[in-house]
């Protein structure tokens, strides 16, 4: 059979791709037929919390931190209840990371503050003597891409049907809305909260620092 | 039908690959020293502003190596060893020798697009599969053009039976096909909101669990189909050419062949062992990790066996060093792999340095040896001159296999202190390391390993300089050498 396959490339290749497809078909198609199953009480990301999400992709912070608790009770002590599936619900993409070079963030918004990520984002040293993170300062000056979130936030609503209410809705005005309504007053608080004149004043000029967004989404980690 | 006169065959293309392959490597080896140096300096983050930190640069290291260097490394060997063993020359049709040049265009576009989008910290931050929508269609159309070469050569071929190396051309075409497909399958933002925000921004077609097992799934078969079975179709055939010799059992590659297709894709679950993912998953991630020792083993040996009875040319040729030591460390990787993957090791080992170096000793110590050889086995056939300097070749061996040794030997030691120092509890049952004493302790390890890096990038400078001087300096060939590669 093997030396007539490989006189005869067309079924050569179909017999390889029936082989390596075969594990897939098994092993990954059975649990698409369960969707993610958010856990009770779970909310879907606020669009400023998802603008975090953006920075911390754009500094892909899961170079070196993971979001993903296992069930061991060394894990558990240092960081919290082990992760449950349906926690990552709303997360496209997951962001489990495969690296602990600074430690896991899954529930670090049960035992930081937004000024002490202020200061951390601001100097790692600061808070961290012997820290070897670098410091984001640029995330304090850059101004967090709010529009792409929203865009994020309404695409998954009507794509997946993520449950966010009526006021996500296409368009430039729905966004505007938002922005004035919801957006800016939340990012005012978490930017008060971080205990910055500098940060306040901007997003009171209606600018988001990136930094302000990312507090935002690492609050949103409990 | 030509039976006697000799083909000459089309290297241009192969040449342009050769070319991109030495670049890339330089770029993204480069950029690996500066990140390893990082670990251990942290000061050297800020030398590029906000373009130049660890988190932001380290998928630019990744990416470059993998998708400039050794995709780069694929695409010149295939377009030589397939011409070869199919017995075709790519100038024999047009529309295929343009075609591999509208590729190559678009390679280099998709690979600027790359640098420049990571740089900016654009990115679908999925391990390996980082690019934005718009680059990976891209991508897709490239990889759809190197399918209609393959199969357009294959079509024209005189040699009826297809040698080992294309079936594993053939397998890394289809797996990668198949796993990019299904892995970047993602949503535009912009078509559904309005036209709002950033035109290449999208969204995961999976959430959470069901998304990380897409992930590894592609991020594991990724190493196979790209780190492992495209390799094995270069050293299947440059160790056969380059010693003389013929493959010791043809048995022993078919067992291979299909062993490694049919186990290689259900182990991706073993990145997820301890996580969210359904258990049966893990543990079949698991258990097909340590069967796939056999068929890795079988054509490592295959290869190892070629060489029975002539080991004398081990001392005598550069390029066997290198091929010889690239399958003994493809053993030393896909054993140690396998280790990794066992659930009790696992909870030590990962999140790690362990799982970097491992992986290095598998990319440094087998697919950079086995690319950098099979381009210079290329060399004085493709630019019909003796390879510049034996010496230079002889050293570059020495030097790269000591930065590889001190690299995996200080990521073993780095990765299994700070595992044992993560899970360290007193005789109360706290938790006695915060975790920056686990970080602090490393020092040693990083700065060991970023040595160990310095170390291979000068024999990959070295390697660069040669073939640069073959090509333009190295004393002209009457005839093409049969086995050994001559060198000065």
């Amino acid at each position: 059979m093997f030396h007539w396959l490989e006189k005869n490339p067309f079924f050569f290749a179909v017999g390889v791709f029936v082989v390596i497809a075969y594990a897939g078909v098994i092993e990954i198609l059975p649990n698409f037929a369960e969707k993610a199953r958010p856990v009770k009480g779970l909310k879907p990301y606020t669009v400023l919390q998802l603008a975090g999400k953006e920075v911390y992709k754009k500094d892909n912070c899961i170079a070196c931190h993971s979001q993903l608790i296992r069930p061991f009770k060394s894990e558990t002590d240092r960081y919290g209840h082990y992760s449950l599936s349906g926690e990552y619900a709303y997360d496209r993409p997951f962001l489990w990371g495969s690296k602990r070079t600074g430690p896991d963030l899954h529930r670090v918004g049960n035992y930081r503050t937004p000024d002490w990520h202020a200061n951390h984002m601001w100097n790692p040293k600061s808070v961290v003597p012997d820290s070897i993170m670098p410091a984001y300062k640029h995330q304090f000056t850059n101004v967090a891409d709010l529009e792409t979130a929203y865009a994020e936030a309404v695409t998954v609503k009507k794509v997946f049907g993520t449950p966010y209410g009526p006021d996500i809705a296409p368009g430039k005005a729905a966004y505007e809305k938002e922005l004035k309504t919801k957006i800016l007053p939340e990012a005012l608080k978490i930017a008060k909260r971080m205990k910055r004149d500098d940060l306040v004043k901007m997003v009171e000029a209606g600018k988001v620092p990136e930094v302000v967004a990312l507090v935002a989404y690492l609050e949103k980690l409990k | 039908m030509q039976s006697n006169a000799t083909l000459e065959y089309d290297y241009s293309i192969v040449k342009l690959y050769m070319w991109t392959a030495v670049i890339f490597g330089i770029v993204g080896m480069t950029i690996g020293v500066l990140i390893a140096s990082q670990l251990a300096f942290p000061s050297l983050n800020y030398l590029l502003g906000e373009y130049g930190t660890f988190s932001r640069l380290r998928p630019l290291h990744t990416n470059v190596v993998i998708y400039g260097f050794t995709v780069s490394g694929i695409f010149a060997t295939f377009y030589y060893v397939g011409q070869r063993v199919l017995k075709v020359s790519l100038a024999e049709s047009k529309f295929l020798q343009a075609l591999t040049k509208l590729q190559f265009g678009l390679y280099l576009i998709a690979a600027t697009g790359l640098v420049i989008s990571l740089g900016m910290g654009i990115t679908a931050s999925k391990e390996y599969a980082q690019m934005e929508w718009p680059l990976d269609a891209l991508i897709v159309v490239i990889w759809v053009i190197w399918g209609i070469v393959m199969f357009g050569l294959i079509g024209l071929r005189r040699e009826k039976t297809l040698y080992i190396s294309m079936w594993y051309y053939i397998a890394t075409f289809l797996g990668v096909a198949m796993l990019y497909l299904f892995n970047n399958a993602e949503v535009p933002t912009i078509f559904f909101s309005g036209g709002l925000g950033a035109w290449y921004h999208s969204v995961s077609m999976y959430a959470g669990t069901n998304d990380a097992l897409v992930q590894w799934w592609w991020g594991h078969n990724a190493v196979a189909f790209v780190f492992t079975v495209p390799i094995i179709a270069m050293i299947y055939y440059y160790l056969p050419k380059e010693s003389g010799q013929a493959v010791y059992s043809y048995k022993l590659s078919l067992l291979s062949f299909w062993g490694l297709m049919f186990i290689y894709l259900w182990a991706g679950s073993h990145h997820l062992l301890w996580s969210t993912v359904p258990d049966w998953m893990q543990t079949m991630g698991s258990v097909f990790s340590v069967v796939l020792i056999l068929p890795s083993w079988g054509s490592a040996i295959n290869m190892l066996l070629t060489m029975k009875g002539e080991w004398n040319q081990l001392t005598e040729n550069p390029l066997i060093k290198f091929m010889v030591l690239a399958s003994t460390f493809y053993m030393l990787s896909t054993l140690e792999g396998p280790i990794q993957a066992v659930k009790s090791v696992n909870a030590i080992a990962h999140f790690t340095d362990w799982i970097p170096g491992h992986v290095h000793d598998g990319v440094l110590g087998w697919v950079a040896f086995m690319i950098m050889s099979g381009i210079m086995h290329m060399s004085p056939r493709v630019f019909k001159r003796e390879i510049y300097s034996k010496s230079l070749l002889e050293s570059q061996f020495w030097i790269q296999t000591i930065g590889v040794v001190l690299y995996f030997t200080s990521m073993w030691i780095a990765g299994i202190t700070q595992g044992m120092m993560w899970r360290a509890v007193d005789e109360y049952g706290n938790l006695v390391y915060s975790f920056i004493d686990t970080v602090s302790v490393l020092h040693p390890y990083y700065t060991i390993r970023a040595v160990g890096g310095l170390l291979y990038l000068t024999g990959v400078f070295m390697f660069a300089f040669n073939v640069f001087k073959t090509a333009t300096a190295g004393r002209r060939l009457e005839q093409e050498p049969r086995y050994r590669s001559p060198m000065a």
